[in-house]
């Protein structure tokens, strides 16, 4: 495995994420609980846009054959994308949501400061303006897990439930294959279990003061980074690359 | 009786920048404070609007009422003394 194209793969990884964790968050828009928290999560949503295309054009550029950051999202399938299962899963209620957020995002954060000590240059300038995004991401997110833990019995048992399903897509976070493993050698990536301790941190802190108690479970899926995805991901891709397949080259 | 599927009513101020008084935004809803100020971020200052942010409970702010505008403001029409409209300038300043 060649250290330019584990990073292609690494880009695309990143970038994926972002991609399919923003999708989700926009089909939000117009049906937000409120009008306040409908314009919090498409602006969380249009952050996560953002991070994506900063990825995507770097990707592009490693990839240096003609391809763009567009052909990147719109115009490959569900066996090439490499995002993590926790972001493609259907958003359910708004306190289901909002936990996949949370995790996706108390995932990040400790990825992206750890990827400021980077060899390379433009990994940690995307990465660099990227915190300061999904930290707020991941405050947003704390903040109401707090409040739905805190709030009526309902609350309380919907964000239970939430973290009941989502918690078994956690550990595919931390899965690594031989890119990363070329990564961490020429010193560009990390070891992801590295980050663990930290998202274990924040997880076990928001939890105690929401009341919510993580899951006994033995059925921990993974394969993201593989690009083995659930059956939710395709779906997806048919809607949002419709009009790019549809109507090759179209632009606005 | 309280409104049950409202939460409660917050006035948001921003600074632009440091030093610069807070102005008068908008208003919005949230459960307590800290979600105010969350919610001020995202509705008023998507668009570098302000590097500081207020929110006040609506209810905290007293205002002067309607009935009460002629008694308080309409005395000051003809006090035409009281702006320095009759103060020379000194001379080679351009304003004070």
């Amino acid at each position: 495995m060649n250290t330019q194209e584990a990073l292609l793969n690494f880009c695309l990884r990143l970038a994926d994420n972002n991609m399919i964790a923003a999708q989700r968050l926009a089909e939000w828009c117009s049906r937000g609980p409120i009008l306040e928290e409908d314009l919090a999560l498409t602006n969380i949503s249009l952050d996560l846009f953002g991070q994506a295309e900063n990825f995507y054009e770097y990707a592009a550029t490693l990839q240096n054959n003609g391809k763009t950051a567009d052909d990147l999202a719109f115009l490959r399938s569900e066996r090439e994308y490499f995002n993590n299962l926790l972001v493609e899963q259907p958003n359910g209620d708004f306190a289901f949501s909002t936990m996949k957020q949370f995790l996706y995002a108390a995932f990040a954060k400790p990825l992206y400061e750890a990827l400021q000590a980077s060899k390379d240059e433009t990994l940690k300038g995307i990465t660099s303006k990227a915190v300061k995004e999904i930290k707020y991401h991941l405050r947003h997110s704390s903040e109401w897990l707090v409040r739905f833990g805190n709030g009526t019995e309902e609350s309380l048992k919907r964000s239970q439930i939430a973290l009941n399903e989502l918690w078994r897509y956690t550990d595919d976070m931390f899965l690594m294959n031989d890119n990363d493993k070329a990564l961490i050698e020429a010193g560009i990536s990390i070891d992801l279990n590295t980050i663990k301790t930290s998202f274990m941190a924040t997880v076990n802190e928001i939890f105690k003061a929401a009341h919510l108690s993580i899951p006994e479970t033995n059925n921990i899926i993974t394969g993201g980074c593989n690009a083995i995805h659930s059956e939710h991901l395709g779906v997806m891709l048919c809607e949002m690359q419709y009009l790019q397949r549809a109507h090759p080259g179209a632009q606005w | 009786m309280e409104n049950l599927n409202q939460l409660t009513q917050w006035e948001v101020f921003i600074q632009s920048k440091s030093g610069s008084p807070y102005e008068h935004a908008g208003s919005l809803h949230a459960a307590d404070k800290s979600m105010a100020l969350q919610n001020a971020r995202d509705v008023y200052t998507r668009r570098g609007e302000g590097r500081s942010l207020w929110v006040v409970p609506s209810d905290c702010i007293v205002a002067s009422s309607n009935e009460d505008a002629e008694e308080f403001f309409d005395p000051s029409e003809d006090k035409i003394y009281r702006t320095p409209n009759f103060y020379k300038m000194p001379k080679g300043s351009t304003n004070i």
